[in-house]
């Protein structure tokens, strides 16, 4: 664990870059420091492997003040990611990796066996070992960054911005590998970033510092969304914190119906039929004959022989998807409802726009936080405890 | 008579490939001032250049001295030098360590201070030491700069070091202050020819030692 007490960052010339700050990154979990520039978040996270010094307080890494270590076996003891990679140019994609192993003194060898086998861990192609730096996009580059950080395996890594020079999209894979290695290795993260989505989406923990080097909030992200500790932190967090906080509920929660799903080879039925019998929905969803989603049809013109359909926009996976993404179906879908599919695209049920809003104030109602005692005023703060009554899942 | 009949005459001519005035022996006297003139320079600019590159200080206090050091006229100081210290291989070294100094040391402090800082702050940050950071990352980022410094160093040196023969030494300057003052100008062009030469020679050398020295991985640039 990694402990700041009252820890500050103060220049000569006056300016004080952390302000006694305070807090405990747990073990084998990520903690992202977020906040506008001029926060200190990298500071803070540069006093970490000392490559800042604070003026005041101390940090204690498993209870061992940092000051009385060697600086260098420290750093070496972490992994070190910074934003653009600062891979060495002039070095392999196996020798950037072996970096820390050979300052260990590993043989020659050993490390790269070892490189190879990070490149494979961060999905890069071991055929790259003997590529150059330049020779590589932005992604690949940063994926060596988190290879090399990874090398010596340290139980802590440091990640300053590390994904903040890459597009949307590269950015977007990059996390979704952090989180995987983060799954298999459990290492503790400290996590720098401007951005807040990236926080909320990568932290188990997320510090928000203010302009000053303040701590503004330390929470895990979920409750950040439902309870954010003044108007700085809510202005941070920006608009639709309450659609965003749908990704932290299980799409589990909302009851599917299979009523008005129906193959496309499937006798046309009645065209009579009454709504009760396709679970309320004014349409049918008609499927392939994997299931898989076809299109909305009309009961009536599917019954007088006219096939056409109107598309189902966008599904969401039943299982391991979130509220978030069921209400972005619902909403995306043009007939109002949305379309639950299986991790093979096979439908598991339709759900409408209303069924979804009951799963939603359900899952209010719950208070699901990874830290029960803190929930209930956080509902309070929401104002979903009133709502929160009514019955779950009423499709 | 035009140019190339010089050239061809002085080349053609008896005796000119062996003996205390031939080719070969002034051509190993000019290439040993020129050497041992170049790994002096080397000798000096080369850390200042380094250390100050990496702590990135002195940098005013280099361009001053790099202007002033080019300012000095390295004929007019043979001159001085030989006066006062005498007859000597000094005062024919000082001038022209005096002349590769500037380049060195102000390509060198150039090099390092503009290695890109991400990756030394990722070196720092993985445990490396100040001098593992200048020689395993600083030196070998800059050494295209670095080598371009030397070279550039070495040009001038081997042109410049024909004036070793105005004080008595040998080296391929002899053709051409022996010419002068015997008006024998195939002499003097040949000369001319043979330290144009060389140094086209030193820019090759030079080109072919970058090809091995610097890595594939910053040589593009």
């Amino acid at each position: 664990m990694i402990r700041f007490e009252s820890v500050t960052k103060r220049y000569p010339d006056g300016t004080v870059a952390v302000d006694g700050l305070s807090l405990e990154m747990p073990d084998r979990s990520i903690t992202v420091l977020v906040g506008p520039s001029g926060c200190g978040k990298t500071t803070s996270l540069r006093m970490v492997n000392r490559m800042i010094e604070p003026t005041g307080g101390r940090i204690l890494l498993d209870g061992a003040d940092l000051r009385e270590q060697p600086v260098h076996g420290l750093r070496r003891s972490m992994g070190y990611v910074i934003q653009h990679a600062g891979l060495f140019p002039h070095r392999t994609v196996a020798d950037n990796i072996a970096t820390v192993p050979r300052l260990l003194g590993w043989d020659r060898r050993r490390a790269r066996a070892r490189s190879l086998e990070l490149m494979e861990r961060v999905g890069l192609d071991t055929a790259m070992a003997g590529r150059y730096p330049y020779q590589l996009s932005g992604g690949q580059q940063q994926r060596v960054g988190v290879a090399r950080a990874l090398a010596a395996d340290p139980p802590v890594l440091l990640m300053d911005e590390p994904f903040s020079a890459v597009d949307p999209v590269v950015r977007k894979g990059l996390q979704e590998e952090l989180l995987r290695i983060q799954a298999e290795l459990g290492k503790t993260i400290v996590f720098v970033t401007h951005d807040i989505d990236e926080a909320i989406r990568l932290g188990d923990m997320v510090a928000v510092l203010r302009t000053g080097g303040r701590l503004a909030q330390f929470a895990p992200p979920d409750r950040l969304l439902s309870a954010p500790a003044d108007a700085f932190v809510e202005d941070f967090l920006g608009a639709d914190r309450g659609i965003r906080r749908l990704s932290f509920f299980a799409a589990s929660g909302l009851e599917l119906t299979t009523a008005p799903v129906v193959r496309d080879d499937a006798p046309a039925g009645d065209p009579a039929g009454a709504a009760a019998d396709r679970g309320g929905a004014p349409y049918l969803l008609v499927t392939d004959a994997e299931g898989r989603p076809l299109g909305w049809a009309d009961p009536a013109r599917r019954a007088a022989g006219d096939r056409e359909l109107v598309p189902y926009g966008r599904t969401f996976e039943a299982g391991r998807g979130s509220l978030r993404s069921a209400l972005d179906s619902a909403v995306l879908s043009p007939t109002g409802w949305a379309v639950g599919v299986d991790g093979d695209g096979r439908v598991v049920g339709v759900a409408s726009q209303e069924a979804v809003a009951a799963a939603i104030r359900a899952a209010h109602a719950a208070g699901r936080y990874p830290e029960a005692e803190g929930a209930d005023d956080a509902d309070a703060r929401d104002g979903g405890a009133p709502e929160g009554t009514e019955p779950a899942g009423v499709a | 008579m035009n140019l190339l009949h010089f050239v061809t005459d002085f080349f053609g001519r008896s005796g000119q490939w062996h003996g205390y005035d031939g080719i070969p022996q002034r051509l190993a006297e000019h290439l040993e001032y020129s050497l041992l003139a170049l790994l002096l320079a080397a000798a000096v600019a080369l850390p200042v250049g380094l250390v100050t590159g990496h702590t990135g200080r002195g940098g005013n206090a280099l361009a001053m001295l790099a202007t002033a050091g080019r300012a000095l006229p390295s004929f007019g100081l043979l001159v001085l030098l030989f006066t006062v210290m005498g007859l000597g291989l000094a005062p024919v070294m000082i001038p022209l360590v005096v002349l590769a100094v500037p380049p060195i040391l102000v390509t060198t402090y150039e090099a390092v201070r503009s290695v890109d800082r991400a990756p030394v702050d990722a070196a720092r940050g993985m445990g490396m030491g100040p001098a593992r950071v200048l020689f395993q990352v600083e030196l070998p980022v800059a050494l295209p700069l670095i080598l371009s410094g030397l070279r550039s160093a070495a040009v001038q040196i081997v042109s410049t070091a024909t004036i070793a023969a105005y004080v008595s030494f040998g080296g391929l300057g002899r053709y051409i202050i022996d010419g002068l003052y015997q008006r024998d100008y195939t002499k003097v062009v040949g000369g001319a020819v043979l330290v144009a030469a060389l140094a086209l020679a030193t820019l090759g050398l030079f080109r072919l030692a970058a090809r091995f020295a610097v890595s594939p991985g910053v040589r593009r640039s």
